[in-house]
Protein backbone atom coordinates (compact mmCIF):
# COMPACT_ATOMS: atom_id res chain seq x y z
CA UNK A 1 0.00 0.00 0.00
CA UNK A 2 2.71 2.44 0.94
CA UNK A 3 4.41 1.78 -2.38
CA UNK A 4 1.25 2.85 -4.15
CA UNK A 5 0.92 5.96 -1.98
CA UNK A 6 4.55 6.88 -2.62
CA UNK A 7 4.03 6.35 -6.33
CA UNK A 8 0.94 8.58 -6.33
CA UNK A 9 2.78 11.26 -4.38
CA UNK A 10 5.68 11.28 -6.80
CA UNK A 11 3.20 11.42 -9.67
CA UNK A 12 1.71 14.54 -8.11
CA UNK A 13 5.16 16.10 -7.88
CA UNK A 14 5.79 15.26 -11.50
CA UNK A 15 2.45 16.77 -12.51
CA UNK A 16 3.37 19.99 -10.75
CA UNK A 17 6.77 19.94 -12.45
CA UNK A 18 5.11 19.44 -15.80
CA UNK A 19 2.82 22.41 -15.11
CA UNK A 20 5.80 24.61 -14.30
CA UNK A 21 7.86 23.40 -17.25
CA UNK A 22 5.08 24.02 -19.77
CA UNK A 23 4.30 27.45 -18.33
CA UNK A 24 7.86 28.70 -18.12
CA UNK A 25 8.92 27.26 -21.45
CA UNK A 26 6.16 29.15 -23.14
CA UNK A 27 6.75 32.37 -21.24
CA UNK A 28 10.52 32.47 -21.23
CA UNK A 29 11.06 31.64 -24.82
CA UNK A 30 12.13 34.67 -26.85
CA UNK A 31 9.46 36.16 -29.07
CA UNK A 32 6.48 38.22 -28.16
CA UNK A 33 3.07 36.69 -28.86
CA UNK A 34 1.52 40.12 -29.01
CA UNK A 35 3.92 41.21 -31.73
CA UNK A 36 3.29 38.00 -33.63
CA UNK A 37 -0.48 38.41 -33.35
CA UNK A 38 -0.63 42.03 -34.38
CA UNK A 39 2.31 42.16 -36.73
CA UNK A 40 5.34 44.39 -36.49
CA UNK A 41 3.57 47.44 -37.83
CA UNK A 42 1.01 47.58 -35.01
CA UNK A 43 0.79 50.75 -32.96
CA UNK A 44 2.33 50.69 -29.51
CA UNK A 45 -0.99 51.58 -27.90
CA UNK A 46 -2.75 48.62 -29.54
CA UNK A 47 0.01 46.30 -28.40
CA UNK A 48 -0.29 47.61 -24.87
CA UNK A 49 -4.05 47.14 -24.91
CA UNK A 50 -3.79 43.54 -26.10
CA UNK A 51 -1.02 42.82 -23.62
CA UNK A 52 -3.25 44.10 -20.85
CA UNK A 53 -6.23 42.12 -22.11
CA UNK A 54 -4.17 38.94 -22.10
CA UNK A 55 -2.68 39.72 -18.71
CA UNK A 56 0.82 39.64 -20.17
CA UNK A 57 1.77 42.97 -18.57
CA UNK A 58 1.75 41.49 -15.09
CA UNK A 59 4.86 40.02 -13.44
CA UNK A 60 5.58 36.43 -14.43
CA UNK A 61 5.01 35.15 -10.89
CA UNK A 62 1.55 36.69 -10.79
CA UNK A 63 0.72 35.23 -14.17
CA UNK A 64 1.87 31.82 -12.96
CA UNK A 65 -0.30 31.99 -9.84
CA UNK A 66 -3.23 33.12 -11.92
CA UNK A 67 -2.61 30.19 -14.27
CA UNK A 68 -2.45 27.69 -11.39
CA UNK A 69 -5.58 29.19 -9.87
CA UNK A 70 -7.37 28.78 -13.18
CA UNK A 71 -6.23 25.16 -13.46
CA UNK A 72 -7.57 24.41 -9.98
CA UNK A 73 -10.97 25.58 -11.20
CA UNK A 74 -10.50 23.62 -14.42
CA UNK A 75 -10.35 26.93 -16.23
CA UNK A 76 -7.78 26.63 -19.02
CA UNK A 77 -8.31 30.11 -20.36
CA UNK A 78 -9.54 31.29 -23.72
CA UNK A 79 -8.17 30.53 -27.14
CA UNK A 80 -6.61 33.61 -28.72
CA UNK A 81 -7.71 32.53 -32.15
CA UNK A 82 -11.28 31.34 -31.75
CA UNK A 83 -12.02 33.22 -28.52
CA UNK A 84 -13.66 30.09 -27.12
CA UNK A 85 -12.94 28.46 -23.76
CA UNK A 86 -10.01 26.09 -24.21
CA UNK A 87 -11.55 23.39 -22.08
CA UNK A 88 -14.44 23.19 -24.51
CA UNK A 89 -12.12 22.92 -27.53
CA UNK A 90 -10.07 20.17 -25.92
CA UNK A 91 -13.16 18.17 -24.98
CA UNK A 92 -14.28 18.35 -28.60
CA UNK A 93 -10.98 16.99 -29.84
CA UNK A 94 -10.26 14.41 -27.17
CA UNK A 95 -12.59 11.63 -28.40
CA UNK A 96 -10.90 11.51 -31.81
CA UNK A 97 -7.46 11.13 -30.27
CA UNK A 98 -8.69 8.55 -27.78
CA UNK A 99 -10.31 6.57 -30.58
CA UNK A 100 -7.14 6.67 -32.66
CA UNK A 101 -4.87 5.72 -29.74
CA UNK A 102 -7.00 2.78 -28.65
CA UNK A 103 -7.29 1.51 -32.21
CA UNK A 104 -3.53 1.87 -32.69
CA UNK A 105 -2.93 0.01 -29.46
CA UNK A 106 -5.14 -2.84 -30.66
CA UNK A 107 -3.32 -2.93 -34.00
CA UNK A 108 0.02 -2.98 -32.19
CA UNK A 109 -1.00 -5.82 -29.90
CA UNK A 110 -2.56 -7.77 -32.77
CA UNK A 111 0.69 -7.57 -34.76
CA UNK A 112 3.19 -7.83 -31.93
CA UNK A 113 1.66 -10.65 -29.97
CA UNK A 114 1.81 -13.45 -32.54
CA UNK A 115 5.05 -12.12 -33.96
CA UNK A 116 6.77 -11.89 -30.58
CA UNK A 117 5.61 -15.33 -29.45
CA UNK A 118 6.47 -17.03 -32.75
CA UNK A 119 9.92 -15.50 -32.91
CA UNK A 120 10.73 -16.43 -29.31
CA UNK A 121 9.40 -19.98 -29.55
CA UNK A 122 11.04 -20.60 -32.91
CA UNK A 123 14.20 -18.69 -32.25
CA UNK A 124 16.43 -18.21 -35.32
CA UNK A 125 13.71 -19.54 -37.61
CA UNK A 126 12.08 -17.82 -40.55
CA UNK A 127 9.52 -16.37 -38.14
CA UNK A 128 12.26 -14.90 -36.02
CA UNK A 129 13.90 -13.25 -39.02
CA UNK A 130 10.54 -11.96 -40.21
CA UNK A 131 9.82 -10.48 -36.80
CA UNK A 132 13.27 -8.93 -36.76
CA UNK A 133 12.64 -7.42 -40.18
CA UNK A 134 9.28 -6.02 -39.12
CA UNK A 135 10.67 -4.48 -35.99
CA UNK A 136 13.63 -2.93 -37.80
CA UNK A 137 11.30 -1.64 -40.50
CA UNK A 138 8.94 -0.25 -37.88
CA UNK A 139 11.80 1.75 -36.42
CA UNK A 140 13.23 2.91 -39.74
CA UNK A 141 9.94 3.94 -41.35
CA UNK A 142 8.55 6.77 -39.22
CA UNK A 143 4.82 7.40 -39.30
CA UNK A 144 5.06 10.52 -41.44
CA UNK A 145 6.53 8.26 -44.14
CA UNK A 146 4.40 5.18 -43.52
CA UNK A 147 1.21 7.27 -43.54
CA UNK A 148 1.64 8.67 -47.07
CA UNK A 149 2.77 5.24 -48.33
CA UNK A 150 -0.36 3.59 -46.93
CA UNK A 151 -2.49 6.35 -48.43
CA UNK A 152 -0.84 5.79 -51.79
CA UNK A 153 -1.41 2.02 -51.82
CA UNK A 154 -4.72 1.58 -50.03
CA UNK A 155 -6.54 4.82 -50.77
CA UNK A 156 -5.28 6.09 -54.09
CA UNK A 157 -4.41 2.86 -55.90
CA UNK A 158 -6.80 0.35 -54.34
CA UNK A 159 -9.46 2.79 -53.19
CA UNK A 160 -10.26 0.77 -50.07
CA UNK A 161 -10.10 3.53 -47.48
CA UNK A 162 -10.64 7.29 -47.47
CA UNK A 163 -7.52 9.42 -47.88
CA UNK A 164 -8.13 11.54 -44.80
CA UNK A 165 -10.64 12.87 -42.32
CA UNK A 166 -12.69 11.14 -39.67
CA UNK A 167 -15.83 9.63 -41.09
CA UNK A 168 -16.75 6.18 -39.93
CA UNK A 169 -14.74 3.06 -39.26
CA UNK A 170 -13.09 2.87 -42.69
CA UNK A 171 -11.37 6.19 -42.10
CA UNK A 172 -9.86 4.88 -38.86
CA UNK A 173 -8.04 1.93 -40.45
CA UNK A 174 -5.08 3.67 -42.05
CA UNK A 175 -4.33 6.11 -39.20
CA UNK A 176 -4.51 3.26 -36.67
CA UNK A 177 -2.21 1.11 -38.81
CA UNK A 178 0.24 3.98 -39.21
CA UNK A 179 0.34 4.75 -35.53
CA UNK A 180 0.18 1.12 -34.37
CA UNK A 181 2.97 -0.29 -36.52
CA UNK A 182 5.78 1.59 -34.81
CA UNK A 183 4.51 0.42 -31.45
CA UNK A 184 4.12 -3.12 -32.75
CA UNK A 185 7.77 -3.12 -33.77
CA UNK A 186 8.95 -2.23 -30.29
CA UNK A 187 6.39 -4.40 -28.56
CA UNK A 188 7.22 -7.58 -30.49
CA UNK A 189 10.92 -7.21 -29.69
CA UNK A 190 10.16 -6.66 -26.02
CA UNK A 191 7.84 -9.64 -25.92
CA UNK A 192 10.42 -11.81 -27.65
CA UNK A 193 13.19 -10.83 -25.23
CA UNK A 194 10.97 -11.25 -22.20
CA UNK A 195 9.64 -14.60 -23.37
CA UNK A 196 13.11 -15.92 -24.17
CA UNK A 197 14.23 -15.03 -20.67
CA UNK A 198 11.26 -16.80 -19.09
CA UNK A 199 11.66 -19.86 -21.32
CA UNK A 200 15.08 -20.40 -19.79
CA UNK A 201 13.66 -20.67 -16.26
CA UNK A 202 13.63 -23.87 -14.24
CA UNK A 203 9.86 -24.06 -13.88
CA UNK A 204 9.49 -24.15 -17.63
CA UNK A 205 11.83 -27.13 -17.75
CA UNK A 206 9.79 -28.74 -15.00
CA UNK A 207 6.57 -28.13 -16.89
CA UNK A 208 8.08 -29.63 -20.01
CA UNK A 209 9.58 -32.54 -18.09
CA UNK A 210 6.25 -33.51 -16.61
CA UNK A 211 4.98 -33.90 -20.13
CA UNK A 212 2.79 -30.86 -20.68
CA UNK A 213 2.03 -30.02 -24.28
CA UNK A 214 4.32 -27.28 -25.64
CA UNK A 215 1.25 -25.15 -26.26
CA UNK A 216 0.25 -25.28 -22.61
CA UNK A 217 3.78 -24.56 -21.43
CA UNK A 218 4.02 -21.50 -23.62
CA UNK A 219 0.56 -20.04 -23.20
CA UNK A 220 -0.06 -20.91 -19.59
CA UNK A 221 3.32 -20.97 -17.93
CA UNK A 222 5.64 -18.79 -19.92
CA UNK A 223 3.50 -16.07 -21.41
CA UNK A 224 1.86 -15.16 -18.15
CA UNK A 225 5.18 -14.31 -16.58
CA UNK A 226 6.66 -12.81 -19.70
CA UNK A 227 3.80 -10.35 -20.01
CA UNK A 228 4.38 -8.40 -16.81
CA UNK A 229 7.47 -6.46 -17.89
CA UNK A 230 5.93 -5.98 -21.32
CA UNK A 231 2.87 -4.35 -19.79
CA UNK A 232 5.00 -1.90 -17.82
CA UNK A 233 6.92 -0.97 -20.92
CA UNK A 234 3.65 -0.66 -22.79
CA UNK A 235 2.64 2.07 -20.36
CA UNK A 236 5.89 3.88 -21.03
CA UNK A 237 5.45 3.48 -24.76
CA UNK A 238 2.11 5.22 -24.56
CA UNK A 239 4.00 8.50 -24.47
CA UNK A 240 5.52 7.68 -27.81
CA UNK A 241 2.08 6.70 -29.04
CA UNK A 242 0.56 10.02 -27.99
CA UNK A 243 3.40 11.98 -29.52
CA UNK A 244 3.15 9.88 -32.66
CA UNK A 245 -0.54 10.68 -32.72
CA UNK A 246 0.37 14.33 -33.34
CA UNK A 247 2.12 13.48 -36.60
CA UNK A 248 -0.36 10.79 -37.61
CA UNK A 249 -3.26 13.16 -37.08
CA UNK A 250 -1.59 15.74 -39.27
CA UNK A 251 -0.94 13.17 -42.01
CA UNK A 252 -4.56 12.03 -42.09
CA UNK A 253 -6.24 15.33 -41.16
CA UNK A 254 -7.62 13.48 -38.14
CA UNK A 255 -9.38 16.07 -35.96
CA UNK A 256 -7.78 15.22 -32.62
CA UNK A 257 -5.73 16.96 -29.95
CA UNK A 258 -2.49 16.34 -31.87
CA UNK A 259 -3.66 18.23 -34.91
CA UNK A 260 -4.93 20.92 -32.55
CA UNK A 261 -1.40 21.37 -31.15
CA UNK A 262 0.00 21.98 -34.61
CA UNK A 263 -2.85 24.30 -35.61
CA UNK A 264 -2.36 26.25 -32.38
CA UNK A 265 1.38 26.52 -33.02
CA UNK A 266 0.79 27.78 -36.54
CA UNK A 267 -1.68 30.38 -35.29
CA UNK A 268 0.56 31.39 -32.37
CA UNK A 269 -2.31 30.57 -30.05
CA UNK A 270 -0.08 30.19 -26.99
CA UNK A 271 -2.73 29.47 -24.35
CA UNK A 272 -4.06 26.70 -26.55
CA UNK A 273 -0.57 25.24 -27.19
CA UNK A 274 0.09 25.33 -23.47
CA UNK A 275 -3.18 23.65 -22.57
CA UNK A 276 -3.03 20.92 -25.19
CA UNK A 277 0.60 20.01 -24.44
CA UNK A 278 -0.36 19.94 -20.79
CA UNK A 279 -3.32 17.68 -21.48
CA UNK A 280 -1.27 15.14 -23.45
CA UNK A 281 1.47 15.13 -20.81
CA UNK A 282 -1.04 14.68 -18.01
CA UNK A 283 -2.63 11.71 -19.77
CA UNK A 284 0.84 10.23 -20.08
CA UNK A 285 1.66 10.74 -16.40
CA UNK A 286 -1.67 9.31 -15.29
CA UNK A 287 -1.32 6.22 -17.48
CA UNK A 288 2.24 5.62 -16.31
CA UNK A 289 1.23 5.92 -12.69
CA UNK A 290 -1.68 3.55 -13.19
CA UNK A 291 0.62 1.05 -14.93
CA UNK A 292 3.05 1.15 -12.03
CA UNK A 293 0.27 0.71 -9.51
CA UNK A 294 -1.23 -2.16 -11.50
CA UNK A 295 2.18 -3.76 -11.71
CA UNK A 296 2.62 -3.46 -7.94
CA UNK A 297 -0.77 -5.04 -7.40
CA UNK A 298 0.09 -7.89 -9.75
CA UNK A 299 3.60 -8.54 -8.47
CA UNK A 300 3.78 -9.02 -4.69
CA UNK A 301 7.58 -8.83 -4.69
CA UNK A 302 7.51 -5.23 -5.77
CA UNK A 303 4.80 -4.34 -3.32
CA UNK A 304 6.70 -5.71 -0.37
CA UNK A 305 10.07 -4.41 -1.53
CA UNK A 306 8.74 -0.92 -2.11
CA UNK A 307 6.94 -0.85 1.23
CA UNK A 308 10.07 -1.33 3.23
CA UNK B 1 26.26 -12.66 -45.46
CA UNK B 2 25.23 -11.53 -41.99
CA UNK B 3 28.42 -9.54 -41.78
CA UNK B 4 27.66 -7.88 -45.10
CA UNK B 5 24.10 -6.97 -44.10
CA UNK B 6 24.86 -6.09 -40.51
CA UNK B 7 28.13 -4.25 -40.92
CA UNK B 8 29.42 -3.35 -44.36
CA UNK B 9 26.20 -2.20 -46.01
CA UNK B 10 25.17 -0.04 -43.05
CA UNK B 11 28.69 1.36 -42.87
CA UNK B 12 28.54 2.20 -46.56
CA UNK B 13 25.16 3.93 -46.13
CA UNK B 14 26.38 5.98 -43.19
CA UNK B 15 29.60 6.88 -45.01
CA UNK B 16 27.58 7.97 -48.02
CA UNK B 17 25.33 10.05 -45.77
CA UNK B 18 28.31 11.74 -44.13
CA UNK B 19 30.03 12.31 -47.46
CA UNK B 20 26.89 13.79 -48.99
CA UNK B 21 26.55 16.07 -45.99
CA UNK B 22 30.17 17.17 -45.87
CA UNK B 23 30.95 17.37 -49.58
CA UNK B 24 27.47 18.45 -50.70
CA UNK B 25 28.25 22.17 -50.67
CA UNK B 26 31.23 21.61 -53.00
CA UNK B 27 29.43 19.38 -55.46
CA UNK B 28 28.07 20.98 -58.62
CA UNK B 29 24.49 20.60 -57.40
CA UNK B 30 21.80 23.21 -57.39
CA UNK B 31 18.99 22.12 -55.08
CA UNK B 32 17.10 25.38 -55.50
CA UNK B 33 17.35 25.76 -59.27
CA UNK B 34 13.98 25.51 -60.98
CA UNK B 35 13.66 23.64 -64.27
CA UNK B 36 10.14 24.49 -65.40
CA UNK B 37 9.91 21.90 -68.22
CA UNK B 38 10.82 19.13 -65.79
CA UNK B 39 8.13 19.70 -63.18
CA UNK B 40 7.09 16.41 -61.51
CA UNK B 41 9.25 14.42 -63.94
CA UNK B 42 9.72 10.87 -62.60
CA UNK B 43 13.13 9.27 -62.07
CA UNK B 44 14.78 7.86 -65.16
CA UNK B 45 17.62 8.24 -67.58
CA UNK B 46 18.51 11.88 -67.94
CA UNK B 47 16.49 13.00 -64.94
CA UNK B 48 18.35 11.11 -62.17
CA UNK B 49 15.95 10.82 -59.22
CA UNK B 50 13.29 12.97 -60.83
CA UNK B 51 12.03 16.47 -60.17
CA UNK B 52 9.60 17.97 -57.67
CA UNK B 53 6.50 20.14 -58.08
CA UNK B 54 8.63 23.23 -58.64
CA UNK B 55 10.96 21.48 -61.06
CA UNK B 56 13.86 21.16 -58.63
CA UNK B 57 16.17 18.17 -58.88
CA UNK B 58 15.34 15.62 -56.19
CA UNK B 59 18.86 14.19 -56.36
CA UNK B 60 20.30 17.56 -55.44
CA UNK B 61 17.67 18.07 -52.76
CA UNK B 62 18.27 14.68 -51.18
CA UNK B 63 21.96 15.53 -50.86
CA UNK B 64 21.06 18.90 -49.40
CA UNK B 65 18.62 17.19 -47.01
CA UNK B 66 21.41 14.81 -45.97
CA UNK B 67 23.35 17.86 -44.91
CA UNK B 68 20.48 19.11 -42.76
CA UNK B 69 19.90 15.79 -41.01
CA UNK B 70 23.62 15.12 -40.53
CA UNK B 71 24.32 18.53 -39.05
CA UNK B 72 21.31 18.43 -36.75
CA UNK B 73 22.05 14.86 -35.62
CA UNK B 74 25.70 15.63 -34.92
CA UNK B 75 24.98 18.82 -32.99
CA UNK B 76 22.06 17.47 -30.99
CA UNK B 77 23.84 14.28 -29.98
CA UNK B 78 27.04 16.18 -29.14
CA UNK B 79 25.19 18.74 -27.02
CA UNK B 80 22.86 16.30 -25.27
CA UNK B 81 25.56 13.71 -24.66
CA UNK B 82 28.01 16.14 -23.09
CA UNK B 83 25.40 18.05 -21.12
CA UNK B 84 23.51 14.93 -20.02
CA UNK B 85 26.65 13.04 -19.06
CA UNK B 86 28.04 15.97 -17.12
CA UNK B 87 24.79 16.47 -15.19
CA UNK B 88 24.11 12.79 -14.60
CA UNK B 89 27.65 11.88 -13.60
CA UNK B 90 28.14 14.80 -11.20
CA UNK B 91 24.70 14.21 -9.76
CA UNK B 92 25.52 10.58 -8.94
CA UNK B 93 29.02 11.30 -7.69
CA UNK B 94 28.23 14.27 -5.47
CA UNK B 95 24.88 12.95 -4.25
CA UNK B 96 22.93 14.93 -1.66
CA UNK B 97 20.66 17.83 -2.49
CA UNK B 98 22.18 18.35 -5.96
CA UNK B 99 21.39 14.75 -6.84
CA UNK B 100 17.82 15.14 -5.56
CA UNK B 101 17.26 18.19 -7.72
CA UNK B 102 18.70 16.55 -10.85
CA UNK B 103 16.68 13.37 -10.30
CA UNK B 104 13.49 15.39 -9.97
CA UNK B 105 14.25 17.33 -13.13
CA UNK B 106 14.98 14.11 -14.99
CA UNK B 107 11.69 12.65 -13.75
CA UNK B 108 9.77 15.66 -14.97
CA UNK B 109 11.38 15.57 -18.41
CA UNK B 110 10.74 11.85 -18.63
CA UNK B 111 7.11 12.54 -17.85
CA UNK B 112 6.81 14.24 -21.22
CA UNK B 113 6.54 12.37 -24.43
CA UNK B 114 9.89 13.70 -25.70
CA UNK B 115 8.97 14.50 -29.27
CA UNK B 116 5.87 16.37 -28.08
CA UNK B 117 8.02 18.66 -25.97
CA UNK B 118 10.29 19.16 -28.97
CA UNK B 119 7.30 19.94 -31.17
CA UNK B 120 6.00 22.49 -28.68
CA UNK B 121 9.44 24.05 -28.23
CA UNK B 122 10.24 24.18 -31.93
CA UNK B 123 6.79 25.64 -32.52
CA UNK B 124 7.30 28.36 -29.97
CA UNK B 125 10.89 29.12 -30.93
CA UNK B 126 9.93 29.31 -34.59
CA UNK B 127 11.39 27.43 -37.54
CA UNK B 128 15.11 27.32 -38.27
CA UNK B 129 17.88 24.78 -38.02
CA UNK B 130 19.35 26.25 -34.82
CA UNK B 131 15.97 26.16 -33.10
CA UNK B 132 15.55 22.53 -34.13
CA UNK B 133 18.93 21.73 -32.57
CA UNK B 134 17.94 23.60 -29.42
CA UNK B 135 14.53 21.94 -29.13
CA UNK B 136 15.89 18.43 -29.67
CA UNK B 137 18.79 18.99 -27.26
CA UNK B 138 16.43 20.15 -24.52
CA UNK B 139 14.71 16.78 -24.89
CA UNK B 140 17.79 14.69 -25.67
CA UNK B 141 20.03 15.26 -22.65
CA UNK B 142 17.70 13.37 -20.29
CA UNK B 143 18.51 9.89 -21.61
CA UNK B 144 22.25 10.48 -21.30
CA UNK B 145 21.87 11.99 -17.83
CA UNK B 146 19.92 8.98 -16.60
CA UNK B 147 22.38 6.54 -18.09
CA UNK B 148 25.47 8.35 -16.81
CA UNK B 149 23.94 8.70 -13.36
CA UNK B 150 23.10 5.01 -13.08
CA UNK B 151 26.54 4.01 -14.31
CA UNK B 152 28.43 6.29 -11.93
CA UNK B 153 26.24 5.20 -9.02
CA UNK B 154 27.23 1.60 -9.65
CA UNK B 155 30.93 2.44 -9.99
CA UNK B 156 31.67 5.15 -7.49
CA UNK B 157 32.44 2.79 -4.60
CA UNK B 158 35.02 0.87 -6.63
CA UNK B 159 38.46 0.56 -5.09
CA UNK B 160 40.27 2.54 -7.72
CA UNK B 161 37.92 5.46 -7.11
CA UNK B 162 38.46 5.25 -3.38
CA UNK B 163 42.19 5.04 -3.94
CA UNK B 164 42.10 8.15 -6.09
CA UNK B 165 40.09 9.93 -3.42
CA UNK B 166 42.53 8.96 -0.71
CA UNK B 167 45.37 10.19 -2.87
CA UNK B 168 43.66 13.57 -2.82
CA UNK B 169 42.10 13.76 -6.26
CA UNK B 170 39.19 16.20 -6.51
CA UNK B 171 35.71 15.19 -7.66
CA UNK B 172 36.19 16.63 -11.13
CA UNK B 173 39.44 14.79 -11.67
CA UNK B 174 37.98 11.51 -10.41
CA UNK B 175 34.92 11.88 -12.62
CA UNK B 176 36.94 12.73 -15.66
CA UNK B 177 39.96 10.45 -15.27
CA UNK B 178 38.62 7.52 -13.28
CA UNK B 179 34.91 7.21 -14.00
CA UNK B 180 34.25 8.63 -17.45
CA UNK B 181 36.46 6.10 -19.26
CA UNK B 182 34.51 3.28 -17.63
CA UNK B 183 31.08 4.57 -18.55
CA UNK B 184 32.04 5.56 -22.07
CA UNK B 185 30.96 2.33 -23.76
CA UNK B 186 27.26 2.47 -22.85
CA UNK B 187 27.24 6.19 -23.59
CA UNK B 188 28.64 5.59 -27.06
CA UNK B 189 25.99 2.97 -27.72
CA UNK B 190 23.30 5.33 -26.48
CA UNK B 191 24.71 8.08 -28.69
CA UNK B 192 24.59 5.87 -31.77
CA UNK B 193 20.92 5.11 -31.22
CA UNK B 194 20.50 8.79 -30.40
CA UNK B 195 21.71 9.70 -33.89
CA UNK B 196 18.96 7.55 -35.44
CA UNK B 197 16.38 9.10 -33.13
CA UNK B 198 17.45 12.64 -33.96
CA UNK B 199 17.39 11.98 -37.71
CA UNK B 200 13.77 10.87 -37.39
CA UNK B 201 12.88 13.69 -35.02
CA UNK B 202 14.40 16.34 -37.30
CA UNK B 203 12.53 14.95 -40.29
CA UNK B 204 9.36 14.81 -38.17
CA UNK B 205 9.67 18.45 -37.13
CA UNK B 206 10.37 19.47 -40.72
CA UNK B 207 7.41 17.39 -41.85
CA UNK B 208 5.25 19.44 -39.49
CA UNK B 209 6.70 22.64 -40.91
CA UNK B 210 8.66 23.34 -37.72
CA UNK B 211 12.12 22.53 -39.07
CA UNK B 212 14.31 24.20 -41.65
CA UNK B 213 12.79 27.02 -43.64
CA UNK B 214 12.12 26.72 -47.36
CA UNK B 215 13.83 26.68 -49.78
CA UNK B 216 16.35 24.77 -47.63
CA UNK B 217 15.78 21.03 -47.99
CA UNK B 218 15.09 18.49 -45.29
CA UNK B 219 13.95 14.93 -45.94
CA UNK B 220 10.96 15.60 -43.69
CA UNK B 221 9.80 18.69 -45.55
CA UNK B 222 10.39 16.92 -48.87
CA UNK B 223 8.06 14.14 -47.74
CA UNK B 224 5.48 16.71 -46.70
CA UNK B 225 5.67 18.50 -50.07
CA UNK B 226 5.47 15.16 -51.86
CA UNK B 227 2.42 14.01 -49.91
CA UNK B 228 0.37 16.57 -51.85
CA UNK B 229 1.32 14.98 -55.18
CA UNK B 230 1.14 11.34 -54.09
CA UNK B 231 -0.92 10.10 -56.98
CA UNK B 232 0.83 11.95 -59.80
CA UNK B 233 4.37 11.94 -58.45
CA UNK B 234 4.93 9.26 -55.79
CA UNK B 235 8.68 9.61 -56.33
CA UNK B 236 8.54 12.90 -54.45
CA UNK B 237 7.80 10.92 -51.27
CA UNK B 238 9.76 7.80 -52.19
CA UNK B 239 13.13 9.43 -52.84
CA UNK B 240 13.52 11.27 -49.51
CA UNK B 241 11.64 8.45 -47.76
CA UNK B 242 14.07 5.80 -48.92
CA UNK B 243 17.03 7.99 -47.99
CA UNK B 244 15.62 8.54 -44.52
CA UNK B 245 14.72 4.89 -43.92
CA UNK B 246 18.12 3.68 -45.17
CA UNK B 247 20.07 6.03 -42.93
CA UNK B 248 17.96 5.27 -39.85
CA UNK B 249 18.15 1.55 -40.52
CA UNK B 250 21.91 1.67 -41.07
CA UNK B 251 22.57 3.70 -37.94
CA UNK B 252 20.39 1.34 -35.89
CA UNK B 253 22.14 -1.75 -37.26
CA UNK B 254 25.53 -0.22 -36.51
CA UNK B 255 24.28 0.65 -33.03
CA UNK B 256 23.27 -2.98 -32.48
CA UNK B 257 26.66 -4.09 -33.73
CA UNK B 258 28.44 -1.62 -31.47
CA UNK B 259 26.40 -2.71 -28.48
CA UNK B 260 27.27 -6.36 -29.01
CA UNK B 261 30.88 -5.46 -29.61
CA UNK B 262 31.18 -3.28 -26.51
CA UNK B 263 29.08 -5.77 -24.58
CA UNK B 264 26.57 -3.27 -23.32
CA UNK B 265 23.14 -4.37 -22.26
CA UNK B 266 20.79 -1.92 -23.79
CA UNK B 267 18.40 -0.67 -21.22
CA UNK B 268 15.97 2.05 -21.88
CA UNK B 269 12.47 3.05 -20.97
Amino acid sequence: MSFILARLFSALLVVFGVLCLVFFLIHWVPGDPVEVMLGESARAADREALRQALGLDRPLGVQFLHYLDGLLHLDLGTSLHSQRPIGEILLERLPATAELSVAALLVAVAIAFPLGVLSAVHKDSVWDHLAMGVSLGGVAVPNFLLGPLLILFFSLWLGWFPVSGRDGLASLVLPALTLGTALAAILSRMLRASLLEVLGEDYIRTARAKGLAPRVVIWKHALRNALLPVITLLGLQLGALLAGAVITEVVFAWPGVGQLVIEAIQRRDYPLVQASVLLISLIYVVVNTLTDVAYALADPRLRVGGGR
Amino acid sequence: MARLLGLWLPLAVVALWALAALLGPWLPLSPDTIHLPRILQPPGAGSLLGYDDLGRSLAARVVSGAQTSFLVALWVVAISASLGTALGATSAYLGGAWDQVIVRIIDIFLAFPGILLAIALAGILGPGIDNVVLALSVVGWVGFARLARAQVLSLKQREHVQAARVLGAGPLRILYRHLLPLILAPLIVEASFGVAGVVIAEAGLSFLGLGVQPPAASWGSMIRDGARYLLVAPHMVMVPGVALALVVLAVNLLGDRLRDRLDVRRWRA
